[in-house]
């Protein structure tokens, strides 16, 4: 039996008959890592002993008869953007290479209090922007199917550790697509659930109206037992709802009389047929376990991405602030930068201008300039660049202004299809998982990636990517399952039923 | 005497007397050590969200009800966006486009009638979130910059006057009647030394060029540090933007708004370094709040927790207990806790302006010297009262009250032990005219002069009349012997 490629609900029940103990569970995902992870890349760091520690308490005090926590001895890999007391915080930038927070996350905290094992921080684009993993400051992650192409973003470590069978749980954010676009190209089941349903304290905010944090797993019914430990109301976040529910006890109810919902304009120009065969197939399905299929139609589905690039940017411009080399993060070389200010002021005023002297920066505003000039990377200062303008007196109106009404219209689609279905179903991604660097220089294509995703970040809905095929070259496909706002049980009903007529879920890449 | 109009709206930044800050419970206290009132939350660190303090929501409904704004049903908080190292989130949560109120007023009056009466409408009044404290070298290049974030995240209520105030002294009158409000209704305890209210004025003249209407520039004054101060920099400026007028003709509108900085040893305002352009703050809704709905129950319980404002008790003052609007003034303004101690006192006396003499010479004269508040005053004011009412009884000789006073204040005794103490008793009519009789037949000289027209003679016996009897009240001596003399 290899424990690696058990679910962790599996898992829990062999750790709680004593058949297997969390050390020696964690110890072979130490040991898949340690035999693995140099062709994959998933981690920023792996915390061997940490887990260790933690696996060895559970075990003792499993043995004691102490009570103990839903996730007890099950490892956990956590995207490195939630901050964990004694424990870096990177967000994969330069920015925050040495920065370590005083504080554990609600959900990092809620992880502890089930006794989860914390196994180590994924890799991620930097401050999750991006859809690649690629704008991570500090490596590649390779997408465990074909080393040649990308885990997606920007949650790919999470992704890619789960399909790799690093870890069978994982933590992923997603702001507009970054847990659900990892998890179709890798081949795992990825939920981003309602806004609020989680708590963001402790989540370094990349959007914060849209940012939410999410679990990644094989399957639905780990998706449900991690999504329980971790969502709930949380007195530290005023977003964060006041719903609490138990997911682990009705994900195996099936549904009677579902109502499948498919949008005409997900079919449209820009989808790969492969995809798009892969989720008829899995409409069909549905259809076959008695689900009823509902055409319907999102009109403003298509300013999605436009929008979502208005207002992600913009509070991401305002989040990022933060990190300004005083308080935060990197600081450019003080010394040196005063020494070139000195050089830059004598020059012009040995060539006779006083005044462009006068206006140069003062030590301090260089030291601004430089250490973010110098912290961030392309990608972010893009984005930050974006939302500054479109924040800007004179255009506010236009832009972000717009965007919020936009986003308004959007959410109304939306409500109106959820009066006539239970769950709308489509392609999570245009298309599989693409090779590294081929969309690097073309930030305008990355960016339409997220076409069928943005819309439940714009709009709060829980949605969710569940493998539902392959393509001709052997990469996951995933089927991406809205529903309404706060109707996570429903969604993971309905992704359980999926996976128990079929068995996307059960294949693993040959590493 | 040039001919302009000083045109003055003031901008106040008052700290609301919160336990803890405005989006973390860290303390609020004044004058601890550096950095240790903090949290990830005051520092902004990265991960962290604010959480709103209900409290100091309340104290600023308070205020703007108190200031007679409107309150809408909704509010919501905005992102103030600029760099500055004592804003360690890069931005200030503040409130931008929907202010938590609008549109009240403040009235203000002189006792000494150096201006009439007016409303100074107040345009707006928001929450907001202070900034750290930032002491550094302005030297360029290598000097060091520390900074202290205790304060970060203090509630501050940000209150916009119009431009209503048209004098130094009128801006102080709005600045002395705005914080009484505040401390009479306990929202604050403006404390300018310690940073708990701070002004800026805005200032410009309207001057007549040949019939035509001219305004001067608005300059943004800041760094004063007094009340007093507020008004000296005014005068100032106004006299030195009429200066600058004849000597350039510079308009409103000419050149961006200028920020001048209040030199109160050299008592001048000197031009700050500005930016060319003008900022760009770039304000949002803080995504990380939720916008706040105001009950109509929420403002009316609000309203019902104000008790009487300032305004009010100095009017009730005059028509309940007979004061003059000056003798009103001086008790209201000396705050609530003295005024509750007169009023305490007029319970027991029953004599108001009575009251008020003693209050407003003797017990403040007391306090100034003693630099104490009433609260640490040796006379209760019960106390105080029996001794009024005593006096004006007649049962304490009015000219023993003062020796009475002080012993009662010195030796914290009752008016009943102090007068005991000093001997002093009542003395029966009947044996104070014997008396009288007595000195009237030993100086038939008086009691000639008296007959003579020149009553003021009587006044030697008087002295005579006390060293027999100490407790003999000159008043009464007076007229007894007055009396005897027309009937002899």
């Amino acid at each position: 039996m290899l424990l690696t490629s058990l679910s962790a609900v599996d898992q829990c029940r062999l750790l709680d008959s004593g058949e297997i103990s969390a050390v020696e569970l964690t110890q072979a995902y130490l040991d898949r890592i340690s035999a693995q992870e140099g062709n994959v890349g998933a981690f920023l760091r792996v915390t061997a002993d940490r887990a260790l520690d933690a696996a060895k308490c559970v075990d003792q005090r499993r043995a004691s008869g102490q009570p103990l926590g839903k996730l007890a001895g099950i490892p956990v890999a956590v995207k490195d953007i939630l901050a964990q007391k004694g424990e870096r915080t990177t967000c994969a930038s330069k920015m925050l290479a040495e920065f370590s927070a005083p504080y554990d996350a609600t959900v990092i905290a809620k992880l502890k209090a089930a006794d989860a094992v914390l196994i180590g921080c994924t890799n991620m684009d930097e401050f999750a922007m991006g859809g690649s993993t690629e704008n991570s400051a500090f490596k590649v992650t390779a997408n465990p199917w074909d080393l040649k192409r990308s885990p997606g973003g920007s949650s790919g470590g999470a992704a890619a550790a789960v399909a790799a069978d690093f870890a069978p749980l994982s933590i992923g954010t997603d702001t507009g697509g970054s847990i659900r676009q990892p998890a179709s190209f890798c081949g795992v089941v990825g939920m981003k659930p309602t806004y609020g349903r989680v708590s963001r304290f402790g989540l370094v905010a990349f959007a914060s109206s849209l940012d939410q944090i999410g679990p990644l797993a094989h399957t639905v019914e780990d998706i449900a037992l991690l999504h329980e430990a971790i969502s709930g109301h949380d007195p530290h976040d005023s977003t964060s709802l006041d719903h609490t529910t138990q997911f682990t006890e009705s994900v195996r109810k099936p549904l009677d009389g579902l109502r499948i919902g498919y949008a005409k304009e997900h079919f449209a120009e820009g989808l790969d047929s492969e995809v798009e065969r892969a989720v008829r197939d899995a409409l069909g399905t549905y259809e076959s376990l008695g689900a009823r299929l509902v055409e319907v139609s999102l009109p403003h589905s298509k300013y999605g991405v436009a929008t979502y690039y208005v207002i992600a940017p913009s509070e991401a411009s305002s989040n990022l602030a933060r990190y300004d080399g005083v308080h935060y993060g990197y600081r450019a070389d003080v010394a040196k930068l005063t020494e070139e200010l000195n050089a830059e002021r004598a020059e012009l005023e040995e060539a006779g201008k006083r005044r462009e002297a006068e206006n140069l920066d003062t030590p301090l505003v260089r030291m601004y300039r430089k250490s973010r000039s110098e912290g961030f990377g392309a990608e972010v200062k893009r984005r930050i660049m974006l939302g500054t303008y479109a924040l800007s007196a004179g255009y506010y109106d236009a832009y972000y202004l717009k965007a919020l009404k936009v986003r308004r219209m959007i959410r109304q689609d939306y409500d109106r299809v959820f009066e006539q279905v239970d769950v709308l179903a489509g392609p999570v991604a245009p298309t599989p998982a693409f090779e590294l660097g081929s969309l690097v220089d073309d930030p305008l294509a990355m960016y339409l990636v997220d076409m069928y995703t943005v819309s439940a970040n714009l709009t709060g809905v829980p949605a969710m990517s569940v493998p539902c095929g392959q393509s001709n070259s052997g990469l996951p496909i995933g089927l991406h399952l809205q529903a309404k706002p706060l109707a996570e049980e429903t969604l993971l009903r309905a992704g359980h039923m999926y996976q128990t007529a079929t068995d996307w879920h059960t294949k693993r890449p040959t590493l | 005497m040039p001919d302009y109009t000083t045109i003055v709206g003031l901008e106040v930044h008052v700290q609301l007397a919160t336990k803890s800050k405005l989006f973390c419970r860290c303390s609020t206290q004044f004058g601890a050590e550096p950095n240790t009132q903090t949290c990830p939350v005051c520092i902004g660190m990265p991960g962290s969200l604010p959480v709103m303090n209900r409290e100091a929501l309340d104290l600023a409904l308070k205020t703007a009800v108190a200031l007679n704004c409107t309150i809408p049903p909704l509010t919501k908080w905005d992102r103030k966006q600029y760099y500055y190292p004592d804003l360690p989130k890069g931005y200030q949560i503040s409130q931008y486009d929907m202010p938590m109120s609008e549109h009240g007023h403040l009235e203000i009056s002189d006792s000494k009638d150096r201006f009439e009466s007016k409303k100074i409408r107040i345009l707006r009044a928001h929450l907001e979130e202070d900034a750290g404290k930032s002491i550094h070298d302005e030297v360029a290049g290598r000097a060091d910059s520390v900074i202290d974030l205790n304060r970060t995240g203090t509630p501050l209520l940000e209150i916009v006057s119009e431009p209503d105030m048209r004098s130094g002294l009128e801006a102080r009158a709005y600045l002395d009647e705005l914080k009484l409000l505040l401390t009479y209704i306990g929202v604050s305890d403006c404390n300018m030394q310690e940073g708990s209210l701070r002004v800026d004025a805005n200032v410009n003249l309207h001057l007549d060029s040949g019939g035509e209407m001219i305004a001067t520039p608005i300059v943004e004054i800041k760094n004063m540090n007094s009340f007093r101060a507020v008004e000296r920099a005014i005068e100032y400026e106004a006299g030195r933007q009429y200066d600058v007028w004849q000597e350039t003709g510079a308009k409103l509108g000419d050149s961006p708004k200028q920020t001048r900085g209040w030199d109160d040893a050299a008592g001048v305002t000197r031009g700050q370094r500005s930016k060319e352009e003008s900022s760009d703050y770039r304000y949002f809704p803080d995504p990380d709040l939720v916008p706040v709905v105001f009950t109509k129950e929420e403002v009316a319980a609000a309203t019902a927790s104000l008790g009487e404002k300032p305004a009010d008790l100095r009017g009730k003052l005059q028509s309940e207990h007979g004061l003059s609007a000056y003798d009103a003034e001086v008790l209201v303004n000396q705050g609530r806790d003295l005024l509750a101690y007169y009023l305490a006192a007029v319970d027991v006396a029953g004599d108001g302006k009575a009251v008020c003499n003693w209050v407003s010479q003797d017990v403040l004269r007391v306090l100034k010297e003693r630099e104490e508040p009433i609260e640490s005053f040796p006379i209760a004011a019960s106390s105080l009262g029996k001794f009024v009412s005593k006096l004006k009884s007649g049962d304490l000789p009015s000219s023993r009250g003062r020796d009475v006073f002080d012993v009662m204040l010195d030796k914290k005794l009752s008016v009943d032990e102090a007068m005991h103490q000093l001997g002093i008793e009542e003395v029966d009519d009947s044996e104070l005219e014997t008396l009288c009789q007595q000195l009237l037949d030993a100086n038939p000289k008086i009691v000639d002069d008296v007959r003579g027209g020149k009553q003021q003679a009587v006044g030697a016996l008087i002295g005579q009349a006390k060293k027999r009897n100490p407790n003999a009240d000159p008043g009464r001596v007076r007229q007894l012997c007055l009396d005897l003399i027309a009937k002899m």
